[in-house]
């Protein structure tokens, strides 16, 4: 059993086998998780570099904490302090961290397709923590982990993605990923921020009524709005984005039934996801955070021992 | 294909095993039994079992384990494998262990085991229960405690366990 490919670039080049196969690995990291100790020595001949051009909290510490408790040797790499000021480029940054052997690189960076670029120049696996726009792959497998966790499948669910769409590598990959796995997808938000033909192109149903995409899923994944990404306005204000668009308390009781909520990190608390939805029950966002770990030390385990 | 055990020979085996058990650890008191996944857990399974019925009223802490993420071959084409679930909901901190699998060939299994167990504690003792030791194949310094059988095999012959619940039917066979 190993995945049919050697990098994990994004969710769209794996097949629903190599899906699977992450998750029933990631259930025994669970495991290992909860013992006394957490940790076991499969990668401990296994060095890997994080190189990552763009910040980050959840993934970064995640990946570093995947890599530690599978035994491997960790090095990491920002931009900032960096000879990337300096002018050194992508392929020559990674090819010197590399030529002080190192067997694998977790890669984040703001330019979409930079993993895919880098793959093409050098020998090792790569695994891609996000890049610009395009993907977030394992964050994309630990959201659909998660729902797999607490609904008992993912097959034949119903999920919302909410809110910026256009920008967001998180629901580009969530998309696949729930599809590949037979689920519904809705995504809902302002014409602004959903890409044109996405429900050809993806799939999947477009709403443009958070009221209306919430009565209708099981679960919603509300997804931050990413000033940072959009370089014109696309709505007038985040105040009125919240009236229209942010999940709240008052919201959640008018529909008839419980749904899960999830976010990705990091809130922006009052605008997309109110705080009393965040730190309530029906959240699961700190579970998604936990099994973030487990399913990166299963994505770690199933690559690491290929030869790029 | 020769028959070792036949489905009758396996279950006296099996008693024969569970009594000696009992004969050396007398009441259980700071026992616990491991089973190692995938293919060990059918015999442990039936060793707790007749453990539990000649003792009793007695309670019998009984775990599994797998080894998957401790081989020493994970770099190898072979060594990649699906893991299996690990169970074990108590402490083996100085606690007797019974480990119990169903070949032991080159040792290497056990020896994956013996580091897996450490990760839950530093046990009194470790004991190694198997179903069929081939006893000229070993890598590593491993010996059992308990055998079900002793067999001579060459390298290319397979020993295989079969297993009601899994293959249909009860037999131990060498297959050529």
């Amino acid at each position: 059993m190993s995945l049919s490919v050697k990098h994990l670039l994004g969710i769209r080049e794996l097949t629903r086998q190599d899906i699977e196969l992450i998750f029933q690995t990631a259930d025994q990291f669970k495991e290992v998780l909860q013992r006394p100790i957490k940790k076991v020595p499969t990668l401990r001949d296994t060095t890997i570099v994080n190189v990552f051009f763009e910040n980050s909290t959840r993934t970064r510490i995640s990946f570093e904490l995947a890599e530690k408790r599978l035994g491997a040797d960790v090095v990491n790499f920002s931009a900032s302090g960096s000879s990337v000021s300096k002018g050194e480029t992508l392929i020559d940054t990674v090819n010197n961290i590399l030529s002080m052997k190192v067997d694998m690189v977790v890669m984040r960076h703001s330019a979409s397709g930079a993993p895919h670029f880098l793959q093409k120049h050098i020998q090792v696996p790569i695994i891609n923590a996000g890049d610009g726009i395009n993907e977030h792959p394992t964050q994309a497998l630990l959201d659909a982990f998660s729902i797999r966790e607490k609904l008992g499948g993912v097959e034949g669910k119903k999920v919302a993605i909410c809110g910026d769409i256009m920008h967001s590598r998180v629901a580009l990959s969530n998309i696949y990923c729930l599809k590949k796995l037979g689920a519904e997808v809705t995504v809902v938000g302002p014409p602004t921020l959903i890409p044109k033909h996405i429900e050809k192109a993806l799939d999947v149903n477009v709403s443009y009524n958070i009221r209306e995409a919430l009565n209708w899923c099981d679960v919603a994944n509300v997804l931050r709005i990413q000033l940072e990404r959009q370089n014109m306005p696309l709505f007038s204000s985040l105040r009125e984005y919240s009236l229209a668009y942010g999940v709240n308390r008052a919201l959640l009781d008018s529909l008839q039934k419980d749904i899960l909520i999830m976010h990705p990190g990091p809130i922006n608390r009052g605008v997309e996801l109110s705080s009393d939805v965040a730190d309530s029950g029906q959240s699961i966002i700190l579970d998604q955070v936990e099994n973030g770990v487990a399913t990166r030390m299963a994505v770690l385990y199933l690559l690491a021992r290929k030869e790029a | 294909m020769k028959s070792i055990l036949t489905e009758r020979q396996l279950a006296i085996t099996i008693d024969r095993l569970s009594h000696q058990l009992v004969e050396n650890h007398l009441q259980f008191r700071d026992t616990v039994l491991i089973g190692l996944q995938p293919r060990g857990i059918y015999l442990s399974n039936r060793i707790f079992h007749k453990v539990q019925d000649l003792l009793p009223g007695v309670h019998i802490p009984y775990g599994r384990l797998d080894i998957t993420f401790y081989r020493d071959d994970y770099k190898s084409e072979k060594g990649l494998q699906v893991p299996n679930e690990t169970d074990i909901n108590f402490s083996i901190e100085n606690k007797r262990v019974i480990l119990i699998d169903d070949v032991l060939y080159t040792g290497r299994t056990i020896r994956s085991a013996m580091d897996a167990m450490l990760d839950f504690g530093r046990p009194a003792a470790v004991e190694l229960l198997v179903l069929i030791d081939r006893r000229f194949s070993r890598e590593l310094p491993i010996q059992p405690d308990y055998t079900g059988r002793t067999i001579d095999a060459i390298i290319t012959e397979r020993v295989k366990v079969l297993w009601q619940e899994r293959d249909g039917k009860d037999e131990v066979v060498l297959i050529a």
